[in-house]
């Protein structure tokens, strides 16, 4: 099994068996689950639907260590269908050998679409399901959704991945960032406690079961660029739209004035 | 050079002179613009009318383009809009233009309806003038529909669905009209096929035809003002009216300096916020049209909310349609419910400016009601809402008739602006 | 513009008569930036027809095997939706390129299209090979090869190369065009090199960067 899926790129190597394999290890030895908070007064919750991504499409440097991101944990699973690597790399000033030594996969030329070479039966046997297509999640789900999920996975004994995530509940996918994050636990409040957004359940705190090789704050800045990366994936235009669109309405602004004065110079006429 | 013209002045010579003797290009620009006597009083609310010829052409020319480019059928729709977006040399531009220009013709339409109801522009001789329009309308909202099914998102297709389902409701023809509508036993590719063909080159020559035959009749009858003052009353030793001026130069150059405002505006739309917080392009539209995924939340596009909640709040899936069709019945009726001797709100009186005040209210809740989702809440808002709005039709032969009116000047009272 | 009424523009007791200057200078600044605007509104639509992202990609060099082919032989493949001949030309035949010249319209290839590295006698980077794109210059049907020499429906003195079937266009063993055909230019050569001995990279040249 493990053969079938670990490709190495050069330069780097994408070890997605590890955190398939590792995860459930490091979530097996539970801690001791914390007492619920009893005191009286509202309980502190994590408000994890107000997170927001906080996208910046013009800073180049964090679109570029998101693409590495994305290669290195996410391109094996999930496609970005609609993007090729030489527009990425285009894009994001990427040079041509470093576009080919770290982020081609072997046997892709630089105008390939990014595709993924999973067997649809191995993903329906693994995980019931093909790991969806990445190009347009940010334009359909949002950003910040994207942001939360990858920040929002807990232990869940109950689900066959052992994980389970907040802003998608049972979802097939398994906490593969583990390795980076770490593994959390999530200490829900009583039921029927009353807080955050309507629906769901209302989430107390986390609690660490095992470190991860990022600190939260590094950790946090991973997610940040690989959905800023996400984003720009989207719609790669966004970043000649913009340029562009402060000349037109630039150009627009003097034409109208020109036109007002001209409007106001016939007018004079009228009485 | 020879002949003699029928018109008064001397024949034009040269290319113009042969040009003239063959298509009447002299006698239009009199006709038309020249010499057309508009009042001299409009104000913003008469600059929605010629921007929303500026918009039919825009969405022409960007529908044109894009067609290049998009490839129809149910396997490649939307990874064509995407190629679109990606790369096409300035396929995103193209695209977006056509997405926002949607938007933006029904805000430009919507206020020049809103237009006519503040003066009485569909009062007798216009009634012709605004069935003309709303017919406009109906098929300006048809081809909107249709054009939004054509990327094959997810909204696209559980949008068509609701609406074609819509059809199913009328008595005894409904499930075989909706078959036939579809071409299929749901919404499947013969139905996108079709929508194409009706977007792209049938819709809009009948929209074409509509805005001409509605701007023949408006030069019939000539335009009417925020007064409400029928300038032909008052014409001065020419037989021109005395407070009408030429359209050109003095309309030209003024919807050229709206045009300039309406562009900029546009433009900072299009492209910093094309989107438009996902009311102009909907979040669920960036996936692909599945069967079998219902949306979480199925809202059609802003432009049609008001009637949706209609729609939804009537607890009765047939008698809901009916309501819905109904309500824009009533807005076809206006000009006659409406039997106030005055035109102008300017000269009406309260129970007039409360129950239009009342109808905007309730239109703009219904259009807010129509994209939220259902709640209980909700739900009663929506329904008295609706009851504001037919109330606003319905009573209206009766207000209108006991409305305490001013009397209307002779002449026109406010100066150019 | 055309004038109305010409009462506003000449004054009458009432009113005064308009500032002209000021009022041609603002029609004139404002049609002209409308004029301006058009044109740059213009520049989308009109790029929107070059080459798309994909055509590019799908006309990105090819690479070519010729260390299979024999002497004598000829492989066609497409580049950039273009039939493309690979000729491995036999030392005879490179031999009678030179006495064709005679009977050729443009024995040095002036007027034709090709990269400046087959410009040469033989059009070619190697002499061996030959890399024509396969449409014949008249009106671009795809030559036939005949080789060999002396061929019926060609006459005794036929030296081998191609021979259009559409309207009767010959060319030599370097794609260039012999007198009496309607042709009138040369085939087009496109940009090749070669990657190492036994490959040929079709659309690739020095002066070609990447995907052109």
């Amino acid at each position: 099994m493990s053969t079938r899926i670990t490709r190495r790129r050069s330069g780097f190597s994408v070890r997605l068996l590890a955190p398939l394999l590792l995860a459930p290890m490091m979530l097996a030895p539970v801690a001791m689950a914390a007492e619920a908070e009893g005191h009286g007064g509202e309980p502190a919750h994590v408000n994890w639907q107000d997170w927001k991504a906080n996208n910046q499409i013009s800073d180049q440097a964090s679109l570029q260590r998101g693409a590495a991101n994305f290669a290195n944990y996410c391109a094996s699973c999930h496609s970005l269908k609609y993007l090729r690597y030489e527009r990425m790399a285009k894009d994001l000033g990427i040079p041509d050998d470093l576009l080919r030594k770290n982020l081609l996969p072997d046997g892709a030329k630089p105008t390939d679409y990014m595709m993924v070479n999973f067997p649809k039966a191995d993903a329906e046997a693994w995980f019931g399901k093909m790991p969806p297509d990445l190009s347009l999640i940010t334009r359909s789900k949002g950003s910040d959704y994207v942001y939360q999920f990858l920040k929002s996975f807990y232990v869940d004994e109950s689900t066959a991945t052992k994980s389970n995530n907040l802003a998608l509940p049972g979802a097939a996918m398994p906490a593969v960032l583990s390795e980076l994050e770490g593994v959390k636990r999530a200490v829900f409040a009583e039921q029927g406690a009353v807080g955050g957004h309507g629906g769901g359940p209302v989430v107390e705190r986390f609690e660490e079961v095992a470190a991860g090789s990022l600190s939260p704050e590094k950790y946090d800045a991973f997610v940040r660029d690989t959905v800023n990366y996400m984003s720009y994936a989207g719609e790669p235009s966004q970043l000649q739209r913009s340029a562009l669109g402060i000349w037109v309405v630039l150009f627009l602004l003097v034409f109208t004035g020109f036109a007002w004065l001209l409007k106001r110079e016939y007018w004079r006429d009228v009485h | 050079m020879g002949g003699h013209s029928s018109e008064s002045g001397p024949a034009r010579t040269g290319f113009m002179g042969w040009l003239n003797k063959r298509l009447p290009v002299d006698a239009f620009v009199k006709g038309s613009m020249t010499e057309y006597y508009a009042p001299k009083n409009f104000n913003i609310w008469y600059f929605f009318g010629s921007l929303a010829l500026l918009v039919l052409v825009m969405q022409l020319i960007t529908g044109v383009f894009l067609t290049m480019h998009y490839k129809v059928g149910e396997a490649t729709a939307f990874d064509s809009v995407e190629y679109i977006m990606r790369e096409v040399p300035y396929g995103w531009l193209l695209r977006y233009l056509h997405s926002t220009g949607a938007s933006a013709f029904f805000i430009v339409v919507y206020l020049h309806m809103f237009r006519a109801m503040l003066y009485g522009s569909y009062k007798a001789p216009r009634e012709l003038l605004w069935l003309f329009g709303m017919v406009i309308y109906l098929a300006l909202m048809a081809e909107a529909f249709m054009g939004y099914v054509l990327p094959w998102g997810n909204m696209s297709f559980w949008g068509a669905q609701v609406i074609v389902n819509l059809f199913g409701t009328i008595p005894v023809i409904g499930p075989g009209l909706v078959e036939w509508i579809r071409g299929d036993y749901g919404i499947a590719d013969a139905t996108l096929n079709r929508f194409f063909s009706l977007h792209v080159v049938a819709v809009p020559l009948v929209l074409l035809l509509l805005v001409a035959l509605h701007l023949v009749s408006l030069h019939e009858t000539g335009s009417n003002n925020p007064d409400g003052v029928e300038i032909k009353d008052n014409k001065d030793a020419k037989g021109n009216p005395v407070d009408g001026i030429a359209f050109h130069p003095y309309y030209t150059v003024k919807d050229v300096f709206g045009v300039g405002v309406f562009l900029t505006l546009f433009c900072i739309v299009v492209f910093f916020m094309p989107t438009f917080g996902g009311i102009f392009l909907e979040k669920p539209n960036f996936e692909v049209a599945n069967a079998m995924s219902t949306p979480d939340h199925i809202a059609p596009v802003w432009y049609f909310t008001p009637f949706y909640a209609i729609l939804r709040a009537v607890p009765d899936q047939q008698l809901g349609a009916l309501a819905m069709a109904l309500s824009l019945v009533c807005l076809v009726l206006l000009p006659w419910l409406d039997r106030s001797p005055v035109r102008s709100i300017r000269y009406r009186g309260w129970m007039w400016k409360t129950a239009l005040t009342l109808f905007v209210i309730s239109f703009v809740m219904l259009g807010y009601l129509g994209l939220m989702p259902p709640s209980p809440l909700y739900t009663t808002l929506a329904r008295i809402c609706s009851v504001v709005y037919f109330a606003f039709f319905v009573l209206m032969p009766i207000y209108t008739r006991l409305d305490p009116v001013k009397p209307v000047p002779t002449r026109l009272t406010s100066d150019h602006e | 513009m055309s004038d109305t009424s010409g009462a506003a523009l000449h004054g009458s007791p009432e009113t005064p008569a308009v500032d002209n200057s000021r009022r041609v200078f603002l029609t004139q600044a404002t049609t002209g930036l409308a004029a301006l605007g058009a044109a740059f509104a213009a520049v989308p639509f009109i790029a929107s027809w070059s080459p798309s992202e994909r055509a590019r990609a799908l006309g990105a060099p090819v690479d070519v095997d010729v260390s299979k082919l024999e002497p004598g032989q000829m492989v066609t493949l497409t580049w950039r939706k273009q039939a493309i001949y690979v000729v491995h030309r036999t030392p005879d035949m490179i031999a009678s390129l030179a006495g064709n010249d005679g009977q050729l319209k443009d024995p040095g290839s002036k007027a034709s299209e090709q990269p400046a590295y087959a410009t040469n006698v033989n059009r070619a980077v190697r002499d061996q090979f030959l890399v024509v794109i396969g449409n014949c210059t008249h009106l671009g049907c795809l030559p036939k090869a005949r080789f060999e020499k002396a061929q019926p429906e060609l006459g005794a003195d036929w030296p081998g190369g191609f021979f259009c079937p559409c309207h009767g266009s010959r060319f030599d063993l370097a794609g260039r065009v012999f007198q009496g055909s309607p042709a009138s230019v040369n085939l087009r050569i496109p940009p090749y090199s070669f990657s190492n001995d036994s490959t040929l990279i079709i659309g690739k040249d020095d002066a070609v960067q990447g995907v052109a």
